[in-house]
């Protein structure tokens, strides 16, 4: 994943005089090639698409498909409860959302940590990001939703969503926590030289000068991040919470029918589009102030 | 050109400290040594300043000015060596480093404003958070000094809405707002273009007008000679000579100091 934004030298932030990189490559194209373009591209998409549709419409088994998957009847049955089992998912990802910011900002900023009395904090920070992104999510909502509430431990909540959160958390922090520190490492370090010049700590120094620099930067690969996150909340259908994905299951096993499944997709295709359309804007507005600020 | 009659500040020919004049010397550095990794940059540094005073650091790129001052600031680890800083050994060992910082502040070439805060909030970041100001005093402080470099109307600005030399200036007054003992600047006018230079040094004038100690790395030569109270040759990690400006710029000792100032006279910048 990079960092949109990407490793910015000082002279650019501040705007030395006389430095000018270059400009965007993109040639201007002229109108009557820009029309030639557009009409190509419509009639390439049209021929492509139709013969695709054709393709599978033409099938010998296509109206046995039509109606396991696109029954409009089922459909209209399922949609109202699949999208109110997805308060669940919503729920459970905005929860983790904000203990993923949390989490991740803090393994970042432990493995920043300078000097050997640090080690200790550094390796167990090491250590947590390596598992947590190296075994795949639904084991470790599997192995905390099922383990967890198993051992029975008094204090100790057996609450499945709560588990969810967790394993959610621990996986994603992991990787949010890779995006703050390339995040952290792209602000120049004499920003770090002037803060402690001036008698701020390590810690100062960190908090207001340069942290929010680098999650300004780390804001577009974040959202990416999230709408990963988004999708992974489907996992916990594995720990029998009913969310989108257990409540599209069970209206299939009891109409015997997938339309369900392609109402889910609806949902997420249409909560993903927005957040995918912002972060391209946020690329997009991030570009455009560095270069005028050049 | 040689104007030592006609440069100078008041003190320049009248008081020029010996070595150890004075009760207490501002600063003081004995045997400084300094490497990265194989490459010794500095190479057995002795210097003593007085309250006030102001001593110039020339030299070709490499000789060591900007290693020197980022050690005076504890911004880099020394290897052997003390610095002393108003009677403190600021090299001991087991030093608050963040409490020394705080009493000697640095200018950088490049500035390095903050560029997500505002201009006041550059200025009085250290303040509130160091100093523990109340954010209305600070606020009042730095307005205060905004106005006498002539931005207090920029206060509320973004570092990328000012000019270089106007950052630069901000850059002063940020390490003012710490009211420190002993000011360095890096070659602060280096990264400026020719026409904004001028504004960046008549406050560094103000300054030293004013009394404050400062130590300074530059490629200025006509202004070093106007400034400074003495002028420090570096030459490959060594002070290889140390004199009044006047004796400096017109008769140099050494042939190293001859044969820099000869290059520098030929480039016209002297």
């Amino acid at each position: 994943m990079s960092i949109v934004g990407g490793p910015v030298d000082t002279g650019d932030l501040i705007g030395l005089a006389g430095r000018r990189g270059p400009r965007r490559s993109r040639r201007r194209i002229p109108p009557r090639e820009a029309v030639r373009s557009t009409v190509i591209a419509l009639v390439s998409t049209v021929v492509v698409l139709g013969a695709l549709a054709l393709a599978i419409t033409s099938s010998p088994n296509w109206p046995d498909v039509q109606h396991a998957f696109f029954d409009g009847e089922i459909f209209a049955y399922s949609l109202p409860k699949v999208v109110e089992a997805f308060g669940t998912n919503v729920s459970l990802f905005l929860i983790a959302e904000v203990l993923i910011l949390v989490v991740g900002l803090l393994l970042a900023v432990i493995r920043g940590l300078p000097g050997p009395a640090f080690f200790p904090l550094r390796m167990i920070a090491t250590i947590y990001v390596d598992f947590f992104r190296a075994v795949p999510g639904l084991l470790i909502i599997a192995l905390l939703g099922f383990g967890i509430p198993a051992l029975d431990l008094p204090g100790v909540p057996s609450d499945t969503f709560f588990w969810a959160v967790i394993a959610l958390t621990l996986v994603y922090s992991a990787y949010v926590s890779e995006v703050y520190r390339a995040g952290i490492e792209s602000v120049h370090w004499s920003q770090e030289a002037a803060a402690r010049s001036l008698g701020l700590t390590r810690l100062q120094a960190l908090r207001h000068v340069i942290v929010p620099q680098a999650v300004r930067r780390v804001i577009p690969p974040l959202l990416n991040d999230f709408i990963g996150l988004q999708k992974d909340t489907v996992l916990v259908s594995t720990l029998g919470v009913v969310e989108i994905f257990r409540e599209s299951s069970i209206i299939k096993a009891a109409k015997f029918n997938f339309t369900p499944y392609i109402a889910v997709a609806l949902v997420f295709v249409l909560i993903t589009i927005p957040l995918a359309r912002l972060t391209d804007w946020l690329i997009a507005r991030d570009r455009a102030a560095q270069e005028s600020s050049r | 050109m040689t104007g030592a009659a006609s440069a100078g500040p008041p003190s320049a020919s009248a008081a020029l400290p010996p070595a150890s004049a004075g009760p207490r010397p501002a600063l003081r550095i004995e045997g400084l040594h300094k490497s990265f990794g194989d490459l010794e940059v500095l190479r057995g540094i002795d210097l003593e300043m007085a309250e006030h005073e102001v001593v110039c650091l020339i030299g070709s790129s490499g000789s060591g000015k900007s290693t020197l001052l980022r050690c005076v600031n504890l911004l880099e680890e020394i290897d052997s060596g003390r610095i002393v800083v108003e009677g403190d050994e600021i090299t001991a060992k087991g030093v608050d480093v963040d409490r020394i910082r705080r009493r000697i502040g640095i200018v950088f070439q490049a500035f390095n404003l903050f560029p997500h805060m505002s201009v006041l909030d550059n200025v009085t970041l250290a303040p509130r958070k160091v100093l523990r100001l109340g954010r209305n005093e600070a606020d009042a402080r730095a307005t205060e000094l905004l106005e006498r470099i002539g931005l207090a109307a920029k206060r509320n600005d973004y570092p990328d809405r000012l000019s270089g030399g106007q950052q630069q200036r901000v850059a002063i007054v940020r390490a003012l707002a710490m009211q420190p003992d002993l000011l360095l600047l890096d070659e602060i006018t280096s990264a400026l273009d020719p026409e904004l230079v001028a504004e960046v040094l008549n406050l560094i004038r103000e300054l030293a007008g004013n009394g404050m100690t400062m130590l300074i790395a530059t490629h200025e030569m006509s202004f070093a000679r106007e400034i400074a109270n003495r002028v420090c040759f570096l030459d490959a990690g060594r002070i290889l000579e140390t004199a009044a400006p006047a004796e400096m710029f017109s008769a140099p000792r050494e042939e190293r100091t001859q044969q820099f100032l000869q290059r520098v006279i030929e480039a016209g910048r002297l």
